[in-house]
């Protein structure tokens, strides 16, 4: 058996006395792309801050690998590689999508380093490579604020992905997609994991069919089910959060 | 590598910024002229006035001033009120070297001591005035002193996330709490008259056509340098760095840069560019007193690189000559009207032409 890329095991986080996180349970194996859904306050976001550091859970256990990521602040989480994609894409309008990426690229930051730096052959491969795995290798040269709210957010993957992660965290990457976009995704997602382990929470449930994989629902701070879409779909305490009211 | 890599920018826009760069080497042959015109005999119909080339010796110098705020304004997105203090120190310390040349020539004819000093009862020369006998130490500090306190209050902001109007605020108190004490006669830099009469700048008689055309030179040369080092930065990835910083500074922490070090870099190379500025200026114009911190000043100095395109180098360098060719003619016709004149330009720009002049020939690009 592998060791889980990540170890969720009876996370509690409250907020003013709301449970925001009752228990949660949740593991994500190595290469896995896992989808996570719910309904408004089920606790998607919130789990998500737990594993990128920006909230603290009261009680339970949040590991990646061998880290134990409640002792580690949102730099030292994300250095260790755990990308997280925010709703809102905050790509850089005034520089082209190479130039985005290529600022995303693990280098030296400093500014003299900076001042000084020349793209190397092995640079460039892995910015045409990453151009390639989001599709925007056509607008390359073209200034991130023409970009259609699609291809936004797939340079913002991208730049996630320059940064080579072990695990991403994406959150509702499909909100305003046209339902091209959305397959567009979808397809980038899958391309994606394997490589790296790859957690999406989402309410569209036809994009989580597409994503074709398995399926956790949250619900109340915890898990309600898990396993493929159509077990998911056909629980009935599934049926009844969803539908029942 | 494959085509992507290349930058096939629109040939439309390649086109433009070819002709700019012909239009631009022009600019710089013609001003590189001045000064050989300025010999010709005075019914020549191409002589050029004395005037003409100090005046324009001048504004070589703001246009460094300017390019040094562009990039930390422009491109970083710091806006500095405070620019003019690096300008005036830089002009200070080339001052201290010109006085300490005037020698025994002062009025009251002391040996090492400036009249000032002399009229002030000083026995001896205070120690912060070592050194500037020389002039490679003088021009060392005329971009130390700038960068060095550039440097410090850079940390304390930056370090603090200081940023936007609050940081404009604290630069604009810097060069405002800078004129009160250099106003002072017990600073021992000259009080309120500061410091005049040079005499002489590297074995060189000051006032005469050769040590103008000399100066004049000495201005082009450094505001080619400047452009050239500003180009470089700019057209690096620190340039890169230094846009998104502008447009998303906490973005760009999160993909993990050190945002205040980078900060700090273009503010310190911008207040050293600023001193350099101030130390070409000085000798041109004979004479440099605390009004050169006025707040006022540094506000000019902002107006020109938001009238000639800020974020391009091209339009620092073209609203320092154009505001101050606007100036010298209506503060000749007009002189009460000046500051309104500043004032609506201004406001005018920023409603009218937000990319400034440059922005007009350049309409295509976003």
């Amino acid at each position: 058996m592998t060791a889980p890329v990540l170890y969720l095991d009876g996370v509690s986080v409250v907020f003013d006395g709301f449970r925001a996180l009752n228990s949660l349970s949740l593991i994500v194996e190595p290469g896995e792309l896992r989808a996570v859904i719910g309904p408004n306050g089920a606790g998607k976001t919130t789990m998500m801050d737990v594993i990128t550091g920006k909230t603290r859970p009261i009680a339970g256990e949040v590991r990646f690998r061998d880290h134990d990521l409640t002792r580690l602040d949102e730099a030292a989480i994300a250095t260790l590689g755990i990308g997280r994609k925010f709703q809102k894409p905050t790509v850089f309008d005034a520089l082209t999508v190479f130039e985005n990426l290529e600022l995303a690229l693990k280098a030296p930051r400093g500014p003299v380093a900076c001042l000084r730096w020349a793209l190397s052959g092995e640079a460039a491969r892995r910015i045409e490579a990453v151009l390639d795995e989001t599709g925007l290798a056509s607008r390359s040269q073209d200034r991130a604020a023409i970009l259609s709210h699609g291809q936004r957010q797939w340079l913002e993957i991208g730049m996630l992905l320059m940064q080579d992660p072990e695990l991403l965290l994406v959150d509702e990457p499909v909100a305003g997609m046209t339902d091209q976009e959305t397959e567009h995704t979808a397809a980038l997602l899958r391309r994606i994991a394997g490589g790296r382990s790859v957690v999406v929470v989402e309410h569209d449930l036809e994009f989580v069919r597409a994503l074709g994989r398995r399926v956790t629902v949250l619900h109340e701070g915890s898990v309600l089910s898990e396993g493929s879409i159509d077990h998911v779909q056909n629980d009935p305490r599934v049926v009844e959060v969803y539908l029942g009211r | 590598m494959s085509a992507t890599l290349a930058s096939p920018a629109p040939p439309r826009a390649a086109a433009a910024r070819n002709v700019l760069r012909w239009v631009l080497i022009g600019a710089v042959l013609l001003l590189a002229l001045l000064p050989v015109l300025n010999r010709l005999p005075l019914d020549s119909a191409l002589h050029v006035s004395d005037f003409v080339v100090s005046v324009t010796g001048k504004w070589i110098t703001y246009a460094v001033l300017a390019l040094a705020i562009d990039l930390a304004w422009g491109y970083a997105g710091i806006l500095s009120l405070g620019h003019g203090a690096f300008f005036a120190l830089g002009g200070y310390a080339i001052g201290m070297h010109l006085m300490r040349l005037i020698g025994p020539r002062g009025v009251y004819g002391h040996p090492t001591l400036p009249d000032f000093m002399v009229f002030l009862g000083y026995r001896e020369l205070p120690w912060y005035w070592w050194g500037f006998d020389h002039f490679p130490f003088a021009l060392l500090m005329a971009l130390a002193v700038p960068g060095v306190l550039a440097a410090v209050v850079g940390f304390l902001a930056f370090r603090s996330r200081i940023t936007g109007v609050y940081f404009s605020i604290i630069t604009q108190a810097l060069t405002y709490a800078l004129m009160l004490a250099f106003f002072r006669n017990d600073m021992g830099f000259g009080g309120n008259n500061g410091f005049t009469d040079f005499k002489e700048l590297l074995g060189m008689p000051l006032n005469t056509p050769n040590a103008r055309a000399m100066l004049f030179y000495a201005s082009l040369a450094s505001l080619l340098g400047a452009y050239w080092l500003c180009t470089r930065v700019t057209r690096s990835k620190l340039g890169r760095v230094l846009v998104a910083v502008r447009d998303a500074e906490s973005r760009v922490r999160f993909l993990g840069y050190d945002t205040t070090r980078i900060k700090l870099f273009v503010f310190v190379l911008s207040a050293v560019l600023a001193g350099l500025a101030g130390a070409l200026y000085v000798p041109q114009v004979g004479i440099i007193n605390p009004g050169e911190f006025s707040p006022g000043n540094s506000i000019e100095a902002v107006v020109w690189v938001a009238v000639g395109g800020r974020g391009t180098l091209v339009g620092a360098v073209l609203g320092a000559f154009s505001v101050n060719a606007l100036k010298t003619w209506l503060t000749s016709v007009a002189p009460d009207l000046w500051l309104f004149a500043l004032g609506g330009l201004f406001v005018a720009v920023t409603l009218f032409l937000p990319r400034g002049l440059i922005g007009l020939l350049r309409r295509r690009e976003p």
